[in-house]
């Protein structure tokens, strides 16, 4: 039984300019102690889906059709005050702008007391020394004195493990990681992205990490789920998805992104552009970037084709490579 | 300046006030010297023959040239020293200084109710957009600002004495019968509580009820307004979110998150707000026959008498640039934590 | 139609509020400029015989402690309001805007200079400082206006030179200095003219300021005296009745001052959603 299971949600968001479809049909599993990757162009609907596993999504947005079960409990029914207790304790979440995620008036020392405060985690009267442990379990250096630090004066890194250190603080068994080393250089990225994988292999946890990065999601994660303009259009583990894509847009994805070795004539940028979500669109929306086009596209709904001899890697696609 | 200890920025804000004191010292100088016709005359009184006016103007020092009354204004507010008042009969700065605890005490308890009523109200209706709290804070609003302050106390006095009879009549900070508490810092609520004469405290209190709220209805709108409009915008920034996202309560979320980071532009309303309290308390002295520095101001208006006047506009300015430092301050200090933040 | 004129249906119908609010400071502007001509009574005829009687059809807001029509006084009173408010905000646009655009575009010692004189005007609490203005000055009609337009002038120097900071190396303007135009001509013709929409939000809303520091002024007795209408002295004049429950002598003109800035106000963010849809709250 997987820990999470995600199937057929769809989300709206009613807006002054329209009704815009963000997912359609999205379906993802996540097992204890694998890391799943999310990947696609902004605007896919990656971050909306956490925030639908969280139940953190906007006022806005309605789900209108779909399941989510964590754990045996059913997401989008349970109350919120359940809800609640399981955020932060059950599953947590880690943002993509470190410092603006946290408090800006309170110190980190203050913010991760609030948060084992909140879950009753652990004992009392060691909030102190239960601060300093989280903080060292993300490597930031000399942490009884960084308690005491407010956010502008860390670095963006810095930010980040406190980030990590709040998701982290009660031990929850699935970890989102929504972009956490965009706008971070490459040498912290790779830290910190080490730092993550560390801490979930260690207490076999479950993390989902989102990502626009391939090459970074092809280092770090078990399984990856490529997402094109809110659809799901391949689901499959990391070594066959690089080694084999089916999908038209997975493989123009991993042609377009540039390796150590690319040189810039050999780049190829895939044609077009995300569709309007507000508009009326064709059951599979990649339709009119493809190049693989044919009628079906545009008249019959998606199906999900098995590989054959690999029942884990699923395409929606009638014309898969 | 690249001053980075608190100490060293608090002193620096200080710093830049100086030239601002100046520059109020210097109009309230000036705005004495403007007047019409000869101060002497005035000083001097109906009865004055031409040598007694010109012995009164020798005596006020208005036969030296501008520059020298100048340095002597000066000197005079350096040793506290504004002038003989001819309402009161005797100096300008006792005047003052006993009739301030009258108009602060009223100004507090306005200031009071106008946040008391505003914070709330703009943080519901940020919490509950588009309900019936965020459209009744929006009427306040615009109704708010547009209510003249006299005709606000006015009304209350119509509605609450005379036709309901609940409010006691507009006499002043006591009725006639009750003699004020003894004194200890002038203002009859908190010192009749420390004496323990409840009856009076009562009576005081409830003196102040309509022209307090005369006071702060006119505060209320733009302290609503922005604490509506902070109030939104941080409740749709990422820390927030990721507030919400580790599980912390509602309440902590709304009050230790949320709420503490939208009082700073709260406070700097706060001091603008300030700005119209200082005025109104003319209006709302007049109104419920309130003895304080407004009343005084309107008297000395009547008499002429300009020591007074220029007095009261120096006081009640002086208060005004003191509280705008304080607030400055504050922001300063906690400025630099803001700074980052979305 | 033009352009300018379809957005302007467009935000009307999209705003009742704000329509509402154009309609009522036409009704003001139509009492102000016919008021005297259609008042019923004679604004300062006294008739002791009819003092004191309360609303009623012949006397639609009752008549004063002088027997003069309520009504009337109030119509006529409109006149002398606006008029002080409309050529206070009138001298303060002028004044500030010549300042804020000069010391926005020049900038230097210029721009310093002013900004310290707005500085210490902001500094006063400004009721105060009208009133310090007008007492030194001299009780008159003139001088309230002319300390109202100078408690107001920080507010479009400000905005002023705000805007044009920002012009000043904008795109066009800088296209216009290449091609040779002097610096005074391009501050008068190229950025003078793009700063009147942001101003005139500002006009809307100071003028319900104007009007509210103008009555204010006349309430504590300065400015405007007896028998003149004017709502000010009309509301001091009947406070005293309040208690005896003759509540129209004062209640009146002061429920029509309230009108006229809310009119006022509502129009200047009806005015502001119009310029700048961004700023809606």
């Amino acid at each position: 039984m997987a820990l999470l299971e995600v199937e057929n949600l769809a989300i709206e968001f009613r807006t002054r300019g329209g009704t815009v479809h963000a997912l359609e049909n999205v379906g993802l599993s996540v097992d204890s102690g694998e890391i799943v990757g999310v990947v696609g162009e902004s605007g896919s609907g990656k971050s909306v889906s956490a925030f639908a596993v969280m139940g953190i999504l906007d006022p806005a947005a309605r789900v209108t059709a779909g399941r989510i079960e964590f754990d045996g409990t059913d997401i989008l029914t349970a109350g919120e005050r359940k809800l609640r207790k399981m955020r932060g304790r059950d599953m947590a979440m880690v943002f993509q702008n470190a410092r603006g995620a946290l408090n800006p008036i309170r110190t980190i020392g203050q913010q991760i007391a609030d948060v084992l405060r909140c879950h009753k985690f652990g004992d009392r009267g060691a909030i102190g020394d239960q601060v300093v442990a989280a903080l060292k379990t993300v490597r930031i250096p000399d942490p009884e004195t960084r308690a005491g630090a407010y956010p502008y004066e860390l670095s963006g890194g810095m930010c980040q493990r406190v980030g990590i250190a709040l998701a982290m603080a009660c031990q929850p068994r699935l970890l989102i990681a929504d972009e956490p080393t965009t706008g971070l250089d490459v040498t912290t990225q790779s830290t910190i992205m080490d730092l993550i994988r560390d801490l979930v292999r260690a207490n076999r946890k479950a993390a989902i990490l989102i990502t626009h990065d391939l090459l970074l999601a092809e280092e770090y994660c078990d399984r990856i789920v490529v997402m094109h303009a809110g659809h799901v259009v391949e689901t499959a583990s990391t070594a066959a998805l690089f080694a084999a894509p089916r999908h038209p847009y997975t493989a123009a994805l991993i042609a377009s992104t540039p390796r150590q070795d690319t040189r810039l004539a050999a780049l190829r940028p895939i044609a077009g552009s995300i569709p309007d979500l507000r508009a009326d669109l064709p059951p599979c929306r990649f339709a009119a970037r493809c190049p693989r086009r044919i009628e079906r596209c545009v008249n019959e709904p998606l199906p999900r084709i098995a590989a054959d001899g690999d029942a884990g890697h699923v395409t929606a696609c009638w014309r898969p490579l | 300046m690249a001053v980075r200890t608190r100490t060293g920025l608090v002193l620096a804000r200080m710093l830049q006030a100086l030239p601002t004191i100046a520059g109020v010292i210097v109009v309230t100088f000036v705005m004495t010297r403007m007047l019409p016709g000869d101060p002497a005359v005035y000083f001097a009184g109906p009865m004055a023959t031409p040598e007694s006016i010109a012995e009164i103007r020798h005596q006020l020092g208005l036969d030296r040239s501008l520059f020298e009354q100048f340095w002597v204004y000066l000197g005079d507010l350096a040793r506290g020293d504004l002038g003989m008042s001819l309402v009161a009969g005797g100096p300008v700065t006792e005047e003052i200084m006993r009739r301030l605890p009258a108009s602060m005490e009223l100004t507090m308890f306005g200031l009071a109710f106008a946040l008391g009523v505003a914070l709330p109200l703009g943080v519901l209706a940020a919490t509950r957009p588009n309900s019936w709290v965020d459209h009744l804070c929006r009427l306040i609003v615009t109704l708010g600002v547009s209510l003249p302050t006299f005709f606000t106390g006015l009304l209350l006095i119509y509605v609450f004495y005379y036709l309901a009879g609940i409010a006691p009549a507009p006499v002043g900070r006591l009725d006639f019968i009750t003699p004020p508490p003894p004194h200890l810092t002038g203002f009859y609520t908190f010192d009749a509580l420390i004496a323990g004469q409840f009856a009076t405290f009562w009576g005081a209190l409830t003196q102040l009820v309509l022209p307090a709220v005369s006071l702060g209805v006119f505060a209320l709108a733009p302290i609503a307004r922005m604490t509506r409009g902070a109030m939104l915008q941080v409740l749709s920034s990422d820390f927030i979110r990721a507030a919400r996202a580790a599980g912390l309560k509602p309440r902590t979320v709304l009050v230790t998150y949320a709420f503490r980071n939208a009082l700073l532009p709260v406070l700097t309303t706060v001091g603008i707000v300030f700005s119209f309290m200082l005025g109104a308390n003319v209006l709302v002295e007049k109104v419920f026959a309130w003895p304080g520095l407004g009343s005084f101001a309107l008297e000395a208006l009547v008499a002429s008498d300009y020591a007074s006047i220029q007095g009261f506009v120096l006081t009640m300015t002086m208060m005004f640039v003191v509280l705008n430092l304080i607030i400055d301050i504050l922001y300063t200090l906690v400025d630099r934590r803001l700074e980052v933040s979305g | 139609m033009t352009s300018f004129g379809r957005h302007f249906r467009y935000v009307m119908s999209e705003n009742p509020v704000t329509a509402v609010a154009l309609g009522m400071v036409g009704l003001l502007t139509f009492a102000a400029v016919f008021g005297t001509v259609l008042a019923p009574y004679d604004p300062i005829a006294t008739d002791t015989a009819r003092a004191l009687q309360p609303p009623s059809g012949s006397h639609w807001f009752g008549t004063d402690n002088l027997g003069r029509d309520v009504f009337s006084r109030v119509l006529a009173a409109t006149r002398l309001d606006l008029g002080i408010a409309v050529a206070a905000v009138a001298l303060s646009l002028v004044i500030g805007s010549v300042l804020g655009v000069l010391s926005g575009s020049f900038g230097g010692w210029l721009d310093r200079i002013v900004g310290r004189i707005m500085d210490t005007i902001m500094a006063f609490p400004l009721f105060v400082l009208a009133m310090g203005i007008v007492a030194a000055l001299g009780n008159t009609i003139e001088n309230v206006v002319y300390a109202t337009a100078l408690i107001n002038l920080p507010f479009y120097t400000r905005v002023a030179r705000a805007e044009a900071a920002v012009r000043r190396n904008a795109g066009y303007v800088e296209a216009a200095r290449l091609a040779g135009n002097s610096e005074a001509r391009l501050v008068a013709v190229h950025i003078f003219p793009m700063i009147l929409p942001p101003l005139m939000v500002q006009i809307s809303l100071n003028l319900g300021w104007a009007i509210l520091n103008a009555a204010g002024l006349s309430f504590i007795g300065l400015g405007v005296r007896p028998p003149s209408p004017e709502w000010g002295i009309m509301v001091a004049e009947g406070a005293s009745f309040i208690i005896s429950g003759q509540w129209w002598l004062a209640l009146m003109p002061g429920a029509v001052l309230m009108f006229a800035v809310l009119a006022f106000n509502l129009l200047g963010d009806g005015m502001r959603d119009l310029v700048d849809p961004r700023q809606r709250t």
